[in-house]
């Protein structure tokens, strides 16, 4: 334990939209939280309604979101969306799933901070969190 | 003299060995010695293809009597545009239609349902209703071709489509060829798309099994399905374990229902991966044969042959193929193929290259479909029924499938069974372990997938994806709208109630669906109709 402990960062990782391959989402909840962060798992089949009242209720700093079906354009942004009309806009959304490069542009764009596609190395997402929260929450 | 046996084992523990800390074990663990011999048998009377325990087949002539079905599981956007694809794809020489449905249709909701937006046609084609299935079968002929249809929850209700779309074309359901999903089990163990609790749901798939003995004989009722579980991140062993118990299960709640085993057995089938291990997948393949033989001859005292006779649908591994230098994803696909082959399989589905950045495009569909066709016409791989077998290594695998097989459904069965297996959580916890132990070895470099985690490249070529138009949604929705505008209403109504009340007796559901489906009721309605009687299934997420 370091001198100054700190809050560890909590995350409410979702599954959004229909479809139920939740394979990555879990392996991903798992290695977050072998890395020693809070990992809170929603389950499938989450509105982007019920995702921020978890965020919220779970006092999360950041949220990570996982589709397969092709609906990230609508569902990721509404998200964001969601965060801005609640006034939560200090929680960094993240996602990952099948999103061509093009897409990835657009939904920065629109305010997800990063996108982790097929193939990338679980330490990457960890490391991209580490450099994101230096201190903690 | 030394004896040849004894000395190579001296020569090979002073041969070098190389250091690279890559795992000489299968991808799904089974540690693997250097070499395989007579003695590594267990000791089997000699096998032939065509005949019990069919390991090495179940038709005598292999491949030489008739090819696998080249069977490309495809769908998108609209029934109309779809439509187009299916005629593609039969003129260039595809075997079989295989459908695949997007999101709110497997979910058994209509497109004007607040959840579908942005899902609408983007896995699969949208269907609201039969008046979508008549475009998606428009101008194909229902008797002369077999249509597979990947659909579970409200599998029932796209069956009663395809029926009333054929009478239309004027062809009786006993003409009808083809295979339903109708696997709920493995919903509830990996795919996750389900909707009522599973009592219900098994229900609806007994009602199904029992109205196509009688009315629609030559329809494969349930596709048994290993492919989720494995894709879902199992290993092979317990791909193989899982599908055949849910396959043992659907047998046992058929018999309860008091159905006669051999009137339903010979329309089991089944569905597995092929996944990138070349020599376990063979393996498990012939695994499956004879366990399932042996169950269906000792445990269930089914006495025609057909009902003994494990078919099945193969799929390459969608999960081996990697967004990074896509082009790889060929060769891959090449070697899952061949062993779905060698392995002895009914139909085979090759993914295409694209498959990890969206749907595939006509050139990679082609390109994939082509690689069955090699397969076929050039490799020599359907010359010799089972050329793999009597392979010391292979037949030692085969037995070892079965040995874990065998431990697997002894502790499922002290469970209690399929059912209460699922509600413990026991599938989803092991599926997800392999998972994450897979993914372990890769982070670790013990495994390499080429251009991921070794031989990558800065930067990939770009490589053409398949869109769909944003425009679409707004007209599917419209579509929808308009065929519940212009349907017979009276009509309509008066068939859902009918669908509510035997939903809350216990009369087969299949002839209600039915006319319900005649009458345009759509998908959406007739599932929330069911849903008031049967209520909805939450799962209890474990990580």
């Amino acid at each position: 334990m370091p001198a100054t402990a700190v809050r560890p960062v909590r995350i409410i990782v979702a599954k959004v939209g229909l479809d139920g391959h939740d394979r990555g989402v879990k392996v991903v909840a798992r290695a977050l939280r072998d890395a020693g962060y809070e990992v809170i798992y929603t389950g499938l089949r989450q509105t982007p309604e019920m995702v921020v009242d978890a965020a919220l209720q779970e006092d999360a700093q950041v949220i990570g979101l996982s589709i397969h079906s092709g609906a990230h354009m609508t569902l990721f942004p509404a998200v964001v969306q969601e965060l801005k009309r609640r006034k939560a806009t200090d929680i960094v959304v993240f996602g990952g799933g099948i999103i061509p490069d093009d897409d990835i542009a657009a939904l920065k764009k629109q305010g997800v901070e990063k996108l982790f596609t097929p193939g990338t190395p679980l330490q990457e997402i960890v490391d991209w969190l580490r450099q994101r929260f230096p201190k903690g929450a | 003299m030394r004896d040849p046996k004894q000395a190579w084992k001296e020569d090979f523990e002073s041969s070098p060995a190389r250091d690279d800390g890559i795992e000489s074990s299968t991808i799904s663990g089974i540690p693997l010695q250097p070499l395989y011999t007579a003695e590594d048998r267990t000791q089997q009377p000699e096998e032939f293809p065509g005949q019990y325990p069919y390991t090495r087949g179940i038709h005598p002539s292999g491949y030489r009597g008739r090819l696998w079905t080249m069977r490309q599981f495809s769908g998108f956007a609209t029934a109309e545009e779809t439509n187009r694809r299916y005629k593609y794809l039969l003129a260039n020489g595809q075997t079989g239609l295989s459908v695949a449905f997007d999101m709110p249709t497997l979910m058994g909701q209509d497109s004007d349902a607040p959840t579908s937006r942005g899902e609408i046609g983007h896995c699969g084609v949208a269907i609201d209703s039969l008046a979508d299935m008549e475009t998606l079968f428009d101008g194909i002929p229902l008797g002369d071709i077999t249509t597979s249809m990947t659909i579970n929850s409200p599998a029932a209700i796209l069956l009663c489509m395809y029926i009333a779309v054929a009478e239309k074309q004027g062809i009786p359901a006993s003409k009808l060829g083809g295979t339903l999903q109708n696997d709920i089990l493995k919903e509830f163990i990996a795919q996750k798309e389900f909707i009522f609790p599973p009592e219900p749901s098994m229900r609806l798939v007994v009602d199904s099994i029992e109205y196509c003995a009688r009315e629609v004989p030559q329809w494969n009722t349930i596709s048994i399905s290993g492919y989720h579980i494995r894709e879902a991140g199992s290993t092979a062993a317990q791909e193989l374990a899982f599908t055949l118990a849910d396959g043992m299960a659907y047998v046992d709640a058929c018999l309860e229902r008091g159905m006669r085993i051999d009137d339903f057995a010979p329309r089991l089938s089944f569905f597995f991966d092929a996944h990138i291990d070349f020599f376990e997948e063979i393996a498990k393949f012939r695994a499956a044969r004879r366990i399932w033989a042996r169950w269906m001859r000792e445990r269930y005292g089914a006495q025609q042959e057909r009902s003994w006779k494990l078919r099945f649908h193969t799929q390459t591994a969608g999960v081996s193929l990697t967004a990074q230098q896509p082009e790889l994803n060929i060769a891959r696909t090449a070697i899952e193929a061949l062993a779905a082959v060698l392995g002895g399989t009914q139909s085979l589905h090759t993914n295409a290259m694209d498959e990890t950045l969206g749907l595939p495009t006509a050139k990679a569909a082609r390109i994939a479909l082509r690689t069955q066709q090699l397969l076929a016409y050039e490799s020599g791989a359907a010359n010799t029924v089972d050329p793999l077998g009597g392979s010391y290594f292979v037949e030692a695998l085969t037995d070892e499938m079965e040995r874990q097989a065998e431990k697997y459904f002894k502790q499922i069965e002290a469970l209690g069974g399929v059912i209460p297996a699922i509600e413990a959580n026991f599938f989803q916890k092991e599926i997800a372990d392999s998972a994450f132990r897979y993914q372990q070895e890769l982070e670790t470099k013990r495994r390499l997938v080429v251009g991921v985690n070794e031989f990558t490249v800065d930067e990939d070529t770009p490589i053409e994806i398949l869109r769909i138009d944003p425009k679409l949604e707004s007209e599917q929705v419209a579509r929808v709208r308009d065929v519940r505008k212009k349907r017979d209403q009276a009509r309509c109504s008066n068939a859902l109630s009918s669908v509510r009340k035997a939903a809350a007796g216990t009369d087969n559901l299949m002839p209600y669906i039915l006319e319900a489906v005649r009458a345009y009721a759509t998908e959406g309605e007739i599932m929330n109709t069911m849903i008031e009687v049967f209520g909805i299934y939450t799962e209890r997420a474990v990580v």
